[in-house]
């Protein structure tokens, strides 16, 4: 019943390529630089992104480089034109990166924590996502915003958010989702290099964990999917952390003699319905989860998708796994519970197959 | 200021057409021939002309609701514009946009924009984009807003920004004393909204918004400023508008007679008119024939919306992204 696949992110045939580990803040940061050599109307804004100026001499040091470090020594290399340290005024240097964006740059929006797009929410619906639409198409805002999302780190309910669907309800925007620094480094060139406004989301748990990057210039289709694991008995489908947690209940599955196939989503507007729907053919059963909370969320509207397109296919019912309709916790022990364990993922997925 | 003859005749034709796309648009409007409300801006003539007299195609500005002025004294077409009200493919957004969005990068009008206070750091942006280049084409960002937007936050927060980074910016308030019907002594807590540029290490300058050549020498300072890189501006001109916040608004419910009256007293054109006659600057012949040029474009204006087609119903789908994706057209 379990089949042995190839869990490598390049998939079979791919075992040979020139790469190496690397963490997920690492191969984030050097993808930043390259882009920003690759181009120079390529430049950064945000919060402490080169982090504290000398008193006497005003020249900015590279003393935090950035949140979690994202921007650590590019100020050195690329000087603060380019890595432009912003007052705490979200809205303003979002609506400034959106008129930049109109007149010929292509900015680069650190927010910090993703629980700060609602402090720019409007520049990011009113400007960003609506100009080309609704100026009939006479202008483009090719600009990026990159903020860390996910809880369990105890930064608690204001630290924590991971609302995704509240961006990939934005028509003219697009969204995506790195789960690891494969695709972290893929994902952030293609934003970079596209002419729409993308919203790129970092869980906070992947920032330290490594993994294999190859060493070549990459960049991974907007609104694709992958498959990280291919089986037969149900669908997992992951996005962002969750598709770590997929895995690793597709793992404990296994000795149980369950086979899994886990989706990890990486786009989220537009995302792949074509990989949800070719893999729910194969299995019939699928679990989605999700570390937003569940109300009009990326699982509810993967699920409808699934419902309308591929209901035919199914022989169970669609299940989520998510987060309580909650803020998030502070206390550990309530944190864990709130975000979704692989140890859900195994229950949910034995109560769909009715074992 | 000595005001150049080619541009007083530009200031006093950019005024009249203002003036008359208004008068006609509202008659339009209410022919039923707009597809939706529309926010007449005439009485404040002088702010975006003033202003735009100084600037080329290489500057951008930043407008509002109320932003037919700031397009015609940026030079956008009449005739697009019009077909843009009136909801036509011909029009300047292909009639996606409509009146309160109209837009027109060929000509630096960065779109008017109908969240309060939006536009502001996209002028900004645009002003940063500029610095970013070196300011190759030496060009300015001019954000326009009402006394309205001046109690939203991107105001203070895009002020602070762009004098942070000395950027060539004019914050360009329009007082006309009302936020819909909102009495500015009611919802601002200064006399003058000048005075807030204080608190951002910026002058900030008080001027008579009925008077073309008070806001044209101001304007003058400030883009001089801005383009010599000293940074940012605020400029308040106090104004005017005849009709109501949008063209179904009644004034008469929360404005009073002898205000009304009084503004009607210093109307910016007749009283251009006035000051270049007796000083001699332009003869009645000329204010004349720029008056029936004008006439007979908006007579074309019109026609050319009136008989432009309507988008076509595809058009739905185009231009949401650069490249639109086929799967989230919609479950139908």
């Amino acid at each position: 019943m379990v089949e042995k696949t190839n869990t490598n992110p390049l998939g079979p045939g791919y075992e040979n390529v020139p790469g190496k580990e690397m963490r997920f803040r690492d191969i984030f940061r050097d993808t930043l630089r390259a882009e920003m050599i690759r181009d120079e109307n390529v430049f950064l804004m945000g919060e402490d992104i080169s982090g504290g100026f000398d008193k006497k001499t005003k020249e900015p040091l590279d003393a935090w480089g950035g949140p979690f470090a994202a921007t650590k020594g590019l100020v050195q290399e690329f000087g603060p034109k380019r890595i432009r340290d912003a007052p705490i005024s979200e809205a303003a240097f979002t609506g400034a990166a959106v008129g930049a964006a109109l007149t010929g740059l292509r900015p680069i929006v650190d927010l910090m924590y993703f629980d700060f797009v609602t402090v720019a929410y409007d520049q990011l619906l009113s400007n960003a996502a609506k100009s080309r639409y609704m100026f009939g198409g006479q202008t483009k805002v090719p600009m990026t915003l990159f903020a860390r999302s996910g809880a369990g780190t105890g930064h608690a309910a204001q630290h924590s958010e991971s609302f995704y669907s509240m961006l990939a309800h934005i028509p003219g925007l697009k969204v995506v989702v790195p789960s690891d620094p494969y695709s972290a480094k893929g994902l952030l060139a293609a934003s970079i290099r596209d002419d729409d406004p993308v919203f790129l989301v970092n869980d906070k748990k992947l920032i330290n964990l490594s993994g294999f990057v190859p060493d070549e210039d990459y960049t991974i289709e907007l609104g694709k999917g992958r498959y990280l694991r291919n089986g037969n008995d149900i669908t997992l489908v992951g996005m962002s952390y969750t598709s770590i947690v997929c895995k690793e209940a597709a793992e404990k599955l296994e000795a149980d003699g369950i086979s899994c196939e886990v989706i990890d989503m990486m786009s989220l507007s537009p995302f792949d319905e074509d990989i949800l729907i070719e893999s729910i053919k194969k299995t019939n059963n699928v679990v989605i989860v999700d570390e937003d909370t569940p109300r009009a969320s990326m699982a509810s509207e993967f699920a409808a998708v699934i419902a309308d397109k591929g209901f035919d296919y199914l022989d169970s019912p669609i299940k989520r796994v998510t987060a309580p309709h909650s803020p998030v916790p502070y206390n550990r022990d309530l944190e864990k519970a709130f975000m979704p364990q692989p140890e859900d993922v195994v229950y949910s997925v034995k109560q769909v197959l009715g074992l | 200021m000595t005001i150049p003859k080619t541009k007083l005749k530009w200031i006093y034709e950019t005024m009249y057409r203002i003036r008359r796309f208004e008068e006609t648009m509202l008659e339009q409007t209410f022919k039923g021939n707009a597809m939706g409300v529309t926010h007449p801006s005439d009485g404040q003539e002088a702010p975006p002309t003033g202003i735009c007299a100084h600037l080329t195609n290489d500057d951008w500005i930043g407008s509002t609701h109320r932003g037919h002025g700031h397009c015609i004294a940026k030079g956008l077409d009449t005739s697009a514009m019009m077909a843009e009200i009136m909801g036509r493919s011909t029009g300047q957004c292909g009639g996606k946009g409509g009146s309160m969005h109209i837009a027109d990068f060929s000509k630096g009008m960065l779109g008017a924009n109908a969240i309060v206070g939006a536009s502001i750091p996209l002028a900004v942006g645009a002003a940063l984009t500029a610095k970013y280049k070196d300011n190759e084409t030496n060009s300015i960002g001019v954000s326009f807003f009402g006394d309205g937007a001046t109690s939203q936050g991107i105001l203070h927060e895009s002020m602070n920004l762009a004098s942070v980074w000395k950027l060539p910016v004019i914050f360009a308030c329009e007082n006309n004393g009302y936020a819909e019907a909102t009495p500015a002594w009611y919802a601002v807590s200064t006399e003058d909204i000048a005075s807030r540029a204080e608190g951002y290490g910026m002058p900030g300058i008080v001027v008579d918004g009925m008077d073309v050549f008070e806001v044209y020498d101001a304007a003058g300072e400030a883009v001089k400023r801005a383009r010599a890189g000293e940074g940012p501006t605020l400029i308040e001109m106090k104004t005017y508008r005849y009709h109501g916040h949008f063209h179904a608004d009644d004034t008469k419910k929360y404005r009073t007679d002898e205000e009304e009256k009084l503004f009607h007293q210093k109307d910016p054109i007749s009283n251009f008119e006035k000051r270049v006659i007796s000083q001699k600057l332009m003869t009645k012949t000329e204010l004349e024939s720029i008056k029936s040029e004008i006439e007979k474009e908006m007579l074309v204006a019109v026609e050319f919306a009136m008989n432009s087609p309507m988008p076509d119903i595809k058009d739905l789908y185009k231009d949401v992204y650069v490249e639109y994706s086929n799967s989230i057209q919609g479950l139908r």
